[in-house]
């Protein structure tokens, strides 16, 4: 069965994961196991899965932290945009794949915002005065815009985040990777940045893989939910068919509550016309009972 | 440039108080009020009585326990179970307490594993439950959590609502920053919202959360099971606070109309 290829349908294959294994060293278990997937290109895809699983472990072994950062045991293979990770320089790899680091102090760390946002993408050849729109742009799109001057020790949490996530967003690679992206930001900043991704993926095609918790934001412009467990992949599919599967909550995936509510009256026997997917479907489906 | 201006609140012994608002409202350095770690340049800090500017933090600690929003900044020691009994033995615990905590704290929290590991190599939300497992471990009287629900997964934030129904049962105060408004709504908790280094608005959740355009002003977004609520023609006179309270509603008022 290759559910995988039927999902790709006639997508190119942009990154691919064969048989992947990862132990740091001086772990007994591995925290990636012979994990094996397929991302077609321009798929908006989420992984999920408990709080330790491996999600940032599989995250480093796309965009080249691992192995070329990380020392570990790695075995099987990883291919992004047609470069095999394992061989190719973080350098080259950059070029291909952007990737947000779950805790954005880690990410910036010049002596302003407006310099950190730019820092990335000075190693494109991106002509000047478009360096300069798309700086601007991505602090405009992630509200920093008066920050631009601040050093980034002087801002709050969730204004690092922002200023990380334009780093990346202006960078525009063909793959955009998130680590928990909307973790730090205030609920409508959130909603943008949501917006941000649908709009990077509807208008230039990017491809995004995309860790998160708070799925009931992301599951509106998600293709597929993938969930791992103890360092295994476990689920695979369109959210709405995972997000209904009765496993999915033993996972510790944050099932949104209209889901939750959808689920429980599935079992009730209330059997609605449509699955919500957002707390105004559900009321409509409830008042047409 | 001021973070705060001319903020004046009081929180009683016992109550669960939440704080929301936009990015860079100044909800942080706010609570870094609560035990000295910052000073007012104008105004006053009172905790039980006594002026933060007359007292150590040392002494405040004792008091009041802080989970810092980003855990490197916490963080400290060689290891998992230093880092959780450091304060114990710092607050003269007997050893058979430190002992007895640190198990607690660690099993709680899914630790136990990393025991002897560093706290540099805990995934983030591994990382942020080791800050809330060091707080937790001494019991303080005022708890203050400053978005403890980053990086966690449901099955963890389940535990932690339990760690707040625990703590409320026994009187403690509770303080609690977060974006998070699915897990705040559930727990009812008096609601602060900040925007732009003030307090806003200050009052019951239900109320608050009704209120539209003050939480546009403040980035804050509804609840689902409220937006749910608001969008029923016939509804119960209070909004649903759980998934479980909606679903029985839904049967309630399938078994009045003779419907299943
Ligand atoms: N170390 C610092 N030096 C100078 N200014 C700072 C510093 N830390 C925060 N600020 C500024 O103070 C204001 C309040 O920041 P604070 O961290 O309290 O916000 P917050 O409400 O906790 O935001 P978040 O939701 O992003 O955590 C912001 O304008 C921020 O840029
Ligand atoms: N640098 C490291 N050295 C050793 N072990 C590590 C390191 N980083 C992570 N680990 C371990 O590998 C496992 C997977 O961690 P990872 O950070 O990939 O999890 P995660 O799914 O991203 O978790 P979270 O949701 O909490 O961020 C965990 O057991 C963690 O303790
Ligand atoms: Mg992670
Ligand atoms: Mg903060």
């Amino acid at each position: 069965m290759s559910a995988t290829t039927i999902r790709l349908g006639g997508k190119k294959v942009l990154a691919s994961v064969e048989g992947l294994s990862f132990r740091y060293p001086d772990s007994q278990k591995p925290a990636v196991k012979d994990v094996s997937l397929e991302i077609g290109e321009g798929e908006v895809v989420l992984l999920a899965g408990p709080s330790g699983c491996g999600k940032s472990t599989l995250l480093r072994c796309l965009n080249g932290l691992i192995p070329h950062m990380y020392p570990g045991d790695y075995r099987g293979g990883v291919t992004v945009s047609g470069l095999k990770v394992a061989d190719t320089p973080m350098s080259t790899l950059s070029q291909s794949v952007g990737l947000l680091f779950q805790n954005p102090e880690n990410q910036i760390f010049m002596f302003s915002v407006e310099r950190d946002v730019a820092f990335g993408l000075q190693n494109l050849s991106v002509p000047r005065e478009e360096m300069r729109a798309r700086v601007d742009e991505a602090m405009r799109l992630l509200g920093i815009s008066d920050l631009a001057q601040r050093a980034p020790h002087e801002l709050s949490d969730g204004q690092k985040q922002r200023a990380a996530l334009a780093g990346v967003m202006a960078m525009r690679p063909k793959v955009i990777i998130l680590d928990e992206p909307t973790s730090l930001l205030d609920p409508k900043t959130a909603l943008d940045v949501v917006s941000l991704i649908g709009r990077l993926n509807r208008e230039l095609g990017i491809t995004f893989i995309v860790v998160e918790h708070r799925l009931e934001l992301l599951i509106p412009i998600a293709d597929r939910l993938i969930v791992m467990d103890s360092g295994s992949k476990v689920m695979d599919g369109p959210p709405r068919e995972v997000l209904a599967d009765p496993r999915v909550e033993g996972y510790g995936v944050s099932v949104p509550p209209v889901s939750r509510l959808y689920n429980a009256l599935s079992r009730d026997g209330v059997r609605l016309p449509r699955v919500p997917e957002t707390p105004e479907e559900m009321a409509e489906e409830l008042n047409a009972l | 440039m001021t973070a705060l201006s001319d903020v004046s609140l009081t929180v009683r012994e016992g109550e669960t108080v939440a704080i929301v608002g936009e990015n860079g409202a100044g909800k942080t350095t706010l609570v870094r009020h609560a035990n000295g770690l910052l000073k007012p340049t104008k105004g006053s800090v009172l905790v039980d009585g006594v002026d933060t500017r007359e007292t150590t933090t040392a002494t405040l600690s004792r008091k009041v326990g802080i989970a810092f929003q980003n855990p490197d900044h916490q963080l400290f020691s060689d290891s998992v179970e230093n880092e959780v009994s450091f304060a114990l033995r710092n607050f003269r615990f007997p050893e058979e307490l430190v002992a007895k905590r640190l198990d607690w704290a660690l099993n709680f929290f899914g630790l136990e594993q990393y025991r002897k590991s560093s706290p540099l190599i805990l995934s983030g939300g591994e990382k942020k439950r080791l800050t809330l497992a060091c707080i937790l471990a001494w019991d303080p009287e005022v708890v203050v959590l400053d978005e403890p629900t980053v990086g966690q997964d449901s099955l963890q934030k389940e535990k932690l609502a339990q760690v707040f129904r625990m703590l409320q049962s026994t009187g403690k105060t509770i303080v609690i920053v977060s974006h998070d408004v699915e897990f705040l709504w559930p727990i009812q908790p008096r609601l602060l919202v900040m925007s732009g280094g003030r307090v806003v608005a200050d009052g019951e959740i239900s109320k608050i959360m009704a209120d539209r355009e003050l939480l546009e002003g403040a980035r804050v977004t509804q609840p689902q099971l409220l937006r749910l609520y608001s969008g029923l023609r016939s509804r119960p006179a209070t909004p649903f606070l759980d998934v479980p309270d909606a679903r029985a509603w839904v049967a309630g008022g399938r078994a009045g109309r003779g419907v299943g």
